[in-house]
């Protein structure tokens, strides 16, 4: 039974960023204290606010280095998230958690990496880095065959999902052309004034068949952070508050990271299903209410199967809903209007959490009319999370 | 001869004809014995180990030496060679075309005319017999060893030449012999369309863990196996210290028939990572049995189709590894039921 507690008790009040470049020039740890001073100023608080921090476990930045960095005297409460972008919503949720429960007063949740200049994670893992544990098992049985990379990790079920629904590479190249279409109105936008063809995606060189290079997010160096307060804090900001209706984590049966090939119907992503049927529980919304999302885009397949899993869509039927305009920004459910992980930036869809910030502020460079709920999701292929923001506690 | 041509790789007999003349020259020596113009002595040394950096004291402190069991001063191995140099002068003079007419010259001009003017060096294997003492008088004489058949290499078609260089003192004891090998290749044969497949010794490794080992150790014997639980006979794969479905912790192992359909499969083309020839086809695999499988797909990857029918095979990536790789079934195999799910 998911309980309906936390819906509504915190909001998200700051988002800063950096500029989202190919090369920063700056260590990851400038990156990160940029983003959370940018945050801190939008949200009205200073450093000296902030009693807790939630990032990824594969930040780079620890806590106590952005803290000392920042002169932050003290925190509370800090954790980290595992799963690399599945883990894009969850610090957001746990800062949530920690807010609602008294633990802290004001989280900042923070992602940063020179992740285009630096370590690069599109060229698979180097042969040293990693151990022989049950963390790495997984790559046991696919490594040594050369499923190297995430992309060609996501290949697999995206040969499936054509096989079993019938849809084309061009069906995927829908998601990547719609994404430069609201980029290209981005400045903050990698791909800002560049909008790509569907000609342009099918001419583009293969990565992995079934996907083109076009089929492929960024790789980008920045830092993001947002900052969550108690609802009734929120009321004493300058900000618009922006609700945290609902937040989930997502782990699914037979699970494994990028490559969980051994499940009955590789089309189905049951993590994702049970984040969906987590976020409608807790906030009282279903699909239908969601006036725009942020779909987690590393590769276009999986934005078909996200349709589907959170039920915009019947099964199979996300390439005719794409095709018929519906995440459009006049469509029915406007998508990844910050250009997504293809157009704007690669930040481990942290990004994404800050442009469903603004949807419901209604200061989107591609801003629908009148959103007041907003869906984010994170990763897919992994374990994975998700947020409903809304204007209303 | 810039008239001359070289024979199609097809025309066999003139390519055994061509080898048995080469081979005449396999057993002579292929230039005159060369000897040492000084004995082996301390100043050469001195300036060599000052050269390279090389503080060992046995090469010139005679009682550092003796303090090793040697019998005094001793030359570095790599010397060698040093003490058999023609010198500046005859060098200079045999760049100059005043080459003698030795076997080995006769060899590559036999070579060259048949356009295999490009040359490199393969290998340089030395064996040292005893460490050079002072006042020994070293004599080399090398002979040509062997002359491979037409091999084709990355570089372009060629022949392997291989002579055996042998270092002898002032009492004709071998002391060390030097095995050095070139190929002699037609440059304008060079095919980079086909090179050569990838060394599957690069490929990244599996982690084998308490809980996988058998699966490894199997196919280090090409035994595709599956991990079944005992008490409720469940299969399970990839495999793990307990039964997801009674939980418990007893299992077995039983042979795959080793057939099974194609459920979806990847063609990698970038990045590319050492050791995989690309495109790259990776194949998921229904097993008969009802486990899933990845593994290369041998084979080219148009023809590869979710649905078709394969048959396990064996790639071995080095001598403690061997994994599976998926081809089409062949016609005499039993075709398997149509794809499951
Ligand atoms: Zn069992």
């Amino acid at each position: 039974m998911t309980s309906t507690f936390l819906s509504g008790r915190t909001a998200v009040v700051g988002i800063g960023a950096t500029e989202f470049s190919k090369n920063s020039g700056r260590s990851e740890l400038q990156l990160a204290v940029e983003a959370v001073s940018a945050a801190l100023a939008d949200a009205g608080l200073s450093p000296a606010d902030v009693d807790g921090m939630t990032t990824f476990t594969m930040e780079t930045n620890p806590e106590n280095m952005v803290a000392r960095s920042l002169g932050i005297p003290e925190l509370k409460f800090f954790s980290r998230i595992p799963y690399g972008g599945g883990g894009a919503c969850a610090p957001v949720q746990q800062a949530a958690m920690a807010v609602a429960s008294g633990i802290a007063d004001v989280v900042v949740t923070y992602r940063a990496f020179n992740e285009r200049s630096g370590v690069r994670f599109g060229q698979g893992p180097p042969p040293a880095k990693t151990q022989a544990t049950s963390d790495n098992e997984y790559r046991s049985w696919v490594n040594p065959y050369g499923l190297l990379t995430p992309a060609q990790h996501t290949a697999m079920f995206a040969r499936r999902y054509m096989h079993t629904y019938g849809a084309t590479s061009e069906d995927y190249g829908r998601v990547a052309v719609l994404a430069r279409k609201h980029a290209a109105n981005n400045p903050r936008a990698w791909f800002y004034g560049k909008p790509l063809t569907l000609e342009e995606h099918q001419a583009s060189r293969w990565i992995a068949e079934p996907l083109h290079l076009f089929d492929c997010c960024q790789e980008t160096d920045g830092g993001q952070a947002m900052v969550v307060v108690s609802a009734e804090r929120a009321k004493d900001l300058p900000v618009t508050p922006v609700y945290i209706r609902g937040a989930a984590q997502g782990l699914g049966p037979d699970q494994y990271q990028m490559v969980s090939y051994y499940r009955e119907d590789l089309t189905r992503i049951p993590e994702v299903e049970l984040c969906a049927r987590q976020l409608w529980a807790q906030s009282g919304l279903g699909p239908a209410d969601m006036d725009a999302a942020i779909l987690y885009d590393h590769f276009t397949p999986y934005v078909l199967n996200q349709l589907e899993e959170y039920g915009f869509c019947g099964r199979g039927e996300a390439k005719d809903f794409i095709a018929d305009g519906n995440l459009e920004v006049t469509g029915s459910l406007p998508t990844n209007t910050h250009g997504g992980q293809i157009g704007e930036a690669y930040l481990h869809g942290t990004n994404g959490v800050a442009e469903g910030v603004r949807l419901v502020r209604g200061t989107s460079t591609n801003q629908p009319d009148g959103v007041r709920n907003v869906l984010v999701t994170a990763g897919v292929g992994v374990p994975t999370s998700a947020l409903i923001l809304s204007a209303e506690g | 001869m810039s008239t001359t041509t070289q024979a199609p790789a097809s025309e066999a007999t003139d390519q055994d004809a061509f080898l048995a003349r080469l081979r005449e020259f396999v057993g002579l020596e292929a230039t005159p014995t060369r000897y040492a113009q000084d004995a082996v002595n301390q100043a050469m040394i001195r300036h060599f180990v000052e050269a390279m950096g090389d503080e060992n004291p046995v090469y010139v402190d005679d009682r550092a030496a003796r303090d090793t069991g040697r019998e005094g001063v001793v030359a570095p191995p790599p010397m060698l060679s040093t003490w058999l140099m023609v010198g500046y002068k005859a060098h200079t003079a045999a760049a100059a075309g005043a080459a003698p007419d030795t076997p080995m010259a006769r060899l590559l001009a036999l070579l060259a005319d048949a356009g295999f003017v490009g040359v490199v060096a393969t290998n340089d294997e030395h064996e040292y017999v005893r460490e050079l003492r002072l006042g020994d008088e070293i004599k080399m004489t090398t002979v040509i060893e062997d002359v491979s058949p037409r091999k084709t290499t990355g570089l372009g078609t060629g022949h392997f030449i291989t002579t055996l260089r042998t270092y002898t003192d002032q009492n004709d004891e071998v002391v060390a012999r030097q095995r050095f090998r070139i190929l002699r290749f037609d440059p304008s044969g060079a095919k980079p369309a086909a090179p050569a497949a990838a060394d599957p010794a690069l490929r990244h490794k599996p982690f084998i863990l308490r809980d996988n080992a058998f699966w490894f150790a199997a196919a280090a014997q090409r035994r595709l196996v599956i991990q079944a639980c005992t008490d409720c006979g469940t299969l399970r794969h990839p495999p793990g210290p307990i039964c997801p479905s009674c939980h418990s912790y007893a299992w077995h192992e039983v042979e795959a028939s080793g057939r099974g359909t194609v459920h979806s499969y990847v063609v990698s083309h970038h990045p590319k990572a050492p050791g995989y020839d690309y495109p790259l086809t990776v194949v998921l695999v229904d097993l008969e049995e009802g486990t899933r499988l990845v593994a290369d797909f041998a084979g080219d990857a148009g023809e590869v189709e979710i649905g078709m029918p394969v048959q396990v095979d064996w790639l071995d990536y080095d001598e403690n590894l061997t994994l599976p790789r998926f081809r089409a079934a062949t016609s005499a195999s039993e075709p398997t039921e149509e794809e499951g799910n």
